[in-house]
């Protein structure tokens, strides 16, 4: 692959379970506006269904949609001395961080991360603009190795 | 090159027990302040130590909890070629500092750590702010020991600043503001900012004063009150006052200039030494700092609306602040072209020449922000109009002359965006980014490619529809963005900056370019 030119080629998908991972973060989101709309319906402040219907198709939209339009419009490619990620539905952002710029790197696990077997990459810069760029939804071992691989990058060049 | 990605458990080290007992009595502290309100503002002080004893039991065993989880899940690990640092219960981070970054060890002891002999150890990277990597307290001798591994490790590495470049020419005077200077910067420096002060002043200490100034009736009165005196003045007498008023506004707005001028530029000197540019300035306090070359990442071009008409304009660089906080530095405050360009070529930097190609940002941009402006104010004024008219006590006229100022405002704005537009600029050259922005009061910056950090290309719906983009660099101590370029010249910009980038490592922009 000529590293030269990224933009054309195609972008590796996270992984499948990413989806998952937002449907439940976007589950506990919702969640309280569900209830509350449960609650008002079952207060009969309102005719029956006038408020729970149409909260409730968003939340359906919201939980199974959404998910899958983001994992869909995210991805990365990782080439020989830099990192793409791409993201967004509504506003895309597309960011290449050169290894040689990279300061340090996380890989960060939340619990719900951890369930599915997944990791978040974190690479941080010392630019003002994206000092820290992430990317989630890759399995764990899969973050591991991508770390390893920048860190050697990193020492190769310094070296 | 070997390492191994599981290292083996021993590897891993925790913090001394001690160190728990510390960032416990630390939690305790700031949360004590909270408990001690909330007993005193609900008054279950009243209630004597019967219910207090068992709370203060209760936030003692809670804190320590809380600590006593994360002391337990916090390690870390020098392994070959970087440190290991891993946090959390529920949220773990793995962090991996490569020691080829780490740019200080800083110890740091506040009061408590210290009685009990313990540190804060700060590895510093480039990057700013909350991501720096600690490991809290640890004992002294084991700091020292720490600190002593990463140099250690790193060396090999180039010695940082210090070498003299040219032993036989220690420092040349690069710029100076005589008096003269000084005051005709001051005078372009007009500043009404004593008014905001005032009006702060006034807002601090209004019980001082005999009427309420924020209440429009009691100044009415003051006007209009006891015989009516400023309307008996008849219009001659009136047209003078305010002329009056207007002078006695610029001489204020002049004098503050002039003053805070004086007292920050007072005595402007750069120089180029061999450790970096020295700037030296200030009337009552003096301020001397040396801003490596190396550390430059990007330059700035500044000048004014009115200055900027007699060809006056300043210089400012973004570097990589060691202390982060100052990231702008002002080297020539107030020059004419031809003073700064030695400055930038000391910098390392060039002016963009006759030959440089100029590109303007996408005419689809220029479009939608055109009408993205008008369209509120279209709006707005069709509003005004239509329930001005509406209004039975307003006299005729008036909702349309509203009317026809919302939609004047509209079209001054919408007129800025055009020349907002036409005087957005941006050129590449081999070594340098150039971009140009402002209308009134244009401001040029000048960024080297390979001290970018990152490029982001970003586009909104309405910027993707119409296939343009801004692109966004990562500069250490400032902020760089092209707006709304064709989507493809992004890309070719984009590219061009990213294989200059990819070139150079980031530990070596000391030595090379």
């Amino acid at each position: 692959m000529d590293p030269s030119d990224q933009d054309g080629d195609a972008l590796t998908p996270l992984h499948p379970n990413y989806v998952k991972v937002v449907r439940l973060g976007t589950l506990l989101l919702v969640l309280p506006f569900v209830i509350g709309a449960l609650a008002l319906e079952f207060a009969g402040v309102l005719s029956r269904g006038a408020f729970i219907a149409p909260i409730l198709l968003l939340a359906l939209y919201l939980i199974v949609r959404t998910p899958l339009r983001r994992y869909h419009a995210r991805g990365y490619q990782m080439g020989t001395d830099r990192l793409r990620v791409v993201r967004g539905l509504i506003f895309r952002s597309d960011t290449v961080v050169p290894f040689g710029r990279v300061q340090h790197i996380d890989v960060h696990q939340g619990p719900v991360e951890r369930g599915y077997g997944l990791a978040t990459l974190v690479l941080h810069t010392a630019g003002n603009h994206n000092a820290s760029v992430s990317l989630p939804g890759l399995g764990h071992d899969d973050a591991l190795a991508m770390r390893e691989d920048i860190r050697a990058h990193v020492k190769r060049e310094t070296l | 090159m070997s390492h191994e990605p599981r290292a083996a458990p021993e590897d891993w080290r925790r913090t001394s027990p001690l160190s728990f007992v510390v960032t416990a009595i630390m939690s305790l502290r700031q949360a004590g302040l909270g408990v001690v309100a909330a007993v005193v503002g609900t008054g279950l002080w009243r209630q004597g130590w019967v219910v207090l004893v068992p709370m203060l039991v209760a936030l003692l065993a809670f804190t320590s909890f809380f600590t006593w989880i994360a002391w337990r899940h916090f390690r870390y690990r020098f392994s070959d070629d970087d440190i290991r640092v891993e946090r959390g219960l529920f949220n773990r981070t793995a962090r991996s500092v490569p020691y080829e970054r780490i740019q200080d060890v800083s110890l740091e002891q506040s009061l408590v750590p210290r009685l009990f002999g313990m540190v804060d150890v700060k590895f510093e990277t480039g990057a700013g702010g909350e991501d720096e990597v600690r490991i809290r307290y640890v004992t002294i001798a084991e700091a020292e020991g720490l600190r002593e591994t990463v140099r250690a490790r790193k060396s090999g590495e180039t010695v940082e600043t210090g070498e003299p470049l040219s032993a036989d020419e220690p420092s040349r005077p690069l710029f100076e503001m005589d008096l003269k200077r000084l005051a005709t910067f001051g005078l372009f420096e007009f500043s009404l900012v004593v008014f905001a002060v005032l009006g702060g002043a006034a807002q601090q200490f209004e019980f001082l004063l005999p009427f309420d100034i924020w209440n429009p009736e009691g100044w009415l009165r003051l006007l209009a009150g006891p015989g009516h005196w400023l309307e008996e003045l008849g219009v001659a007498t009136q047209a003078i006052g305010a002329v009056l008023g207007l002078i006695v506004l610029a001489v204020i707005g002049l004098v503050t200039g002039l003053g805070r001028t004086v007292l920050r530029d007072y005595g402007f000197r750069l120089e180029d030494t061999p450790k970096g540019l020295r700037r030296r300035r200030g009337l009552l306090t003096r301020t001397d700092v040396v801003m490596p070359i190396h550390r430059v990442q990007a330059l700035k071009v500044t000048t004014g609306i009115l200055r900027r008409r007699f060809g006056w304009h300043g210089l400012s660089v973004v570097s990589l602040a060691q202390d982060a906080k100052a990231g702008n530095h002002v080297v020539v405050p107030f020059a004419r072209m031809d003073e700064i360009a030695p400055v930038v070529e000391v910098t390392g930097f060039t002016l963009p020449g006759d030959t440089a190609e100029w590109h303007l940002s996408s005419r689809h941009q220029r479009t939608d922000s055109l009408v993205l402006t008008a369209i509120p104010f279209a709006l707005f004024a069709v509003a005004a109009g239509w329930f001005g008219s509406l209004i039975p006590d307003l006299p005729a006229g008036w909702h349309l002359l509203a009317a026809a100022g919302v939609a004047a405002l509209g079209a001054l704005l919408s007129l800025r965006e055009w020349h907002l537009w036409r005087h957005r600029r941006h050129a590449i050259d081999a070594r340098q980014l150039y971009v140009q922005h402002g209308w009134l009061a244009p401001r040029l910056d000048l960024a080297s490619r390979v001290r970018l950090q990152s490029v982001e290309i970003a586009q909104g719906p309405l910027s993707r529809r119409r296939g343009y983009a801004d692109v966004k660099f990562g500069v250490a101590g400032g902020t760089l963005e092209i707006h709304g370029v064709p989507l493809d010249e992004a890309r070719a910009v984009r590219r061009a900056v990213l294989d200059s980038i990819a070139g150079v490592d980031f530990s070596r922009l000391g030595e090379a370019d």
